[in-house]
């Protein structure tokens, strides 16, 4: 397997360029012989329960949700419940949209998270470029800076950052939820690691041929890096989609909250009382990134649980 | 989960011996256009991690020995008044057992359940990475929906739990009004968001691991425990390091599913943590001095459990 110090999931594949289909389809097997060792009928009995009750324990509380947000309101307060509504209905998602702006909520979280996402996509490939492969002075101390940012829970920074921000008018702004999120560590972290363990020769061997520094991160470094960059973009799409503390201090109406917060102010308006446009809206919330999800699962396992080093 | 991934004591290193690769050694300085455009590289994510990472950091401590009250433009030094308050208020204690109850509980049954599922599905079996995209999913949805979502599966009148106990007989308690079922909920909550996580990372160690040194000891007649305790866990204890990190950050700083969810109560604090407090201190109560004080004392422990848990892990190393 690879030796990249960066290790994702069971289907690793940090190979750089990415192997073969025919290659990573051998390696899988052989990961998967030297793993999955028989060790007697009980624990494949019991891994089959175990499989089928974890299973259950996520995708009831998400069945229940979803029928929920069909049923009518009578039908939600009664017991016992309904496992199948009846009738179904879709009022709820036509109510949700009349109670709160959930429309401008994802419009909202849509900007929010795309331009923060390129933004830190950006920063993070130049930062962790310049901290790879640019040869200056004080490149670890920097280095240091910049992971240790990761030390320093955000819900520490956010009474000095709130007085800062509000004071420049910013509060219901894009920019003021945006920029103080926009500075990336974990990200120039993982494309840190990605650089310097591309083979040197290639990236001495284009120097050589004349490639200036700019040339040789858009030609050369980057056509090696695709699928860390692609896992590095997911978590940022996914974090920046369900960050919450600081949109919901930023904003207080349609103007700039994300979905989110919109859900809170959804959920503080009809409570305990209506619970079906407040499930109907929780389930617009979730579907986005698990439909995301759905897609891109592995690239999306993998970014996420990156981080978990080897050794 | 902003600091969901966080890189272990390997990866926060300094970058120890020079990279292999990358730069030859003789132009180890570089030129001064190559400087030049590090810098031009480098400096926005670096304005942007001092102003808003490291300033905030610094100027919280300032806060913390003030009276400020978030909107004011005065704040007067009030020296170690907001510290000795925290030392004698009566909730102190409340905030901190409940802070320690959810992070425990969360870190403890999300590491080990998601260890047990993992050592459970470490075989050939059929769907096995369906079964692991499931058991991830919830990782990725906001803890905002799951916090709305879960509410309702734990509403004492109609909820999803509520029908389950009824229909074998048995009676759920209030989750919403009773202070230690109100944390029950929102620890659950919590490890159901999170489980997939341990257990993607314990299913990949597993798989990386030596199977060999298992069998050699099933042959040398080690029992199943002591197999587990002596051969598997010490192969497991870089991810078990890793993992009770990462998880015990992300737990410590849970806000949106205990804001979503009780608020905090119920009868004022039953599942207020240190960050909760932070928060209703400095932005519901307006005294971002003593808020900033919370925030100051919560970072000191979060400190402080870290390098104990770097300690232990390096000690364990040795022996």
């Amino acid at each position: 397997m690879s030796t990249a110090p960066v290790i994702g999931t069971l289907d690793d594949d940090d190979v750089v360029p990415p192997p073969s289909r025919r290659r990573r389809r051998r390696e899988q097997r052989r990961a998967e012989a030297s793993s999955s060792h028989y060790r007697g009928r009980g624990w494949t009995v019991a891994g089959y329960v175990g499989m089928a009750l974890v299973v259950l324990l996520v995708a009831v509380p998400l069945f229940w949700i979803l029928i929920t947000s069909l049923k009518q309101r009578q039908d939600i307060y009664v017991r016992p419940a309904q496992w199948l509504p009846d009738p179904m209905t879709g009022e709820n998602y036509g109510d949700v949209t009349t109670r709160i702006p959930l429309l401008a909520y994802f419009r909202n979280s849509f900007i929010i998270t795309a331009v923060t996402s390129a933004v830190k996509i950006v920063l993070g490939v130049l930062s962790a470029y310049a901290l790879a492969l640019l040869r200056f002075p004080g490149r670890r101390v920097l280095f240091l800076v910049v992971i240790a940012a990761l030390m320093v829970p955000n819900q520490i920074t956010v009474i000095s950052n709130y007085a800062l921000v509000a004071q420049l008018g910013w509060r219901n702004t894009y920019q003021g939820i945006i920029i103080p999120l926009a500075g990336v560590a974990f990200g120039t972290f993982l494309m840190r690691n990605q650089f310097l363990g591309l083979p040197g020769e290639i990236i001495e061997a284009a120097r050589l041929d004349g490639a200036g520094p700019m040339k040789l991160l858009w030609r050369v470094v980057m056509p090696m890096s695709w699928p860390t960059l692609v896992a590095f973009s997911l978590i940022t799409v996914v974090n920046e989609w369900n960050e919450y503390l600081w949109p919901f201090l930023m904003s207080d109406d349609e103007r700039t909250a994300p979905l989110p917060v919109g859900l809170t102010l959804l959920q503080n308006n009809e409570g305990v009382t209506n619970w079906g446009p407040v499930m109907a809206g929780t389930v617009l919330a979730m579907l986005p990134i698990l439909v995301l999800f759905l897609f891109l699962q592995r690239q999306m396992i993998k970014g996420l649980t990156a981080g978990a080093v080897k050794s | 989960m902003s600091i969901s991934a966080t890189p272990t004591a390997g990866g926060s290193r300094p970058p120890g011996p020079p990279p292999p690769v990358g730069p030859a050694p003789r132009r180890s300085s570089g030129t001064w256009w190559e400087w030049t455009l590090a810098a031009l590289l480098l400096l926005p994510n670096l304005v942007l991690l001092v102003v808003f990472t490291y300033r905030p950091l610094v100027d919280n401590i300032r806060l913390s020995f003030t009276d400020w009250n978030i909107s004011s433009p005065i704040a007067n030094g009030v020296g170690l008044v907001n510290y000795t308050e925290w030392l004698t208020r009566e909730d102190t204690r409340t905030v901190l057992r409940n802070t320690v109850v959810f992070t425990v509980a969360t870190v403890g049954v999300s590491m080990a359940l998601g260890l047990g599922l993992a050592m459970l599905l470490d075989q050939r079996l059929k769907g096995r990475n369906l079964v692991r995209s499931v058991v991830f999913a919830p990782f990725v949805i906001s803890g905002a929906a799951i916090g709305v979502a879960f509410q309702f599966v734990f509403d004492p009148s109609f909820g999803l739990i509520r029908d389950l106990a009824a229909r074998v007989g048995v009676q759920v308690p209030d989750f919403y009004q009773q202070s230690g079922w109100a944390l029950f909920m929102v620890t659950v909550t919590y490890i159901w968001k999170n489980l997939g996580y341990s257990f993607v990372i314990y299913l990949a160690a597993l798989q990386g691991r030596r199977a060999d040194l298992d069998e050699a000891a099933e042959i040398d007649g080690a029992s199943a425990w002591t197999r587990f305790r002596k051969v598997l866990m010490p192969q497991l204890r870089p991810t078990t390091f890793f993992l009770s990190i990462t998880v015990l950050l992300s737990s410590v700083q849970v806000f949106d599913i205990i804001n979503v969810m009780t608020r905090g109560g119920p009868v004022g604090n039953g599942t207020t943590t240190l960050v909760y407090q932070v928060y209703q201190e400095t932005f519901v109560n307006q005294r971002a001095g003593y808020g900033a004080t919370v925030a100051t004392v919560m970072f000191l422990i979060l400190l402080t459990v870290t390098v104990v848990q770097v300690r232990f892990m390096d000690r364990g190393h040795q022996a």
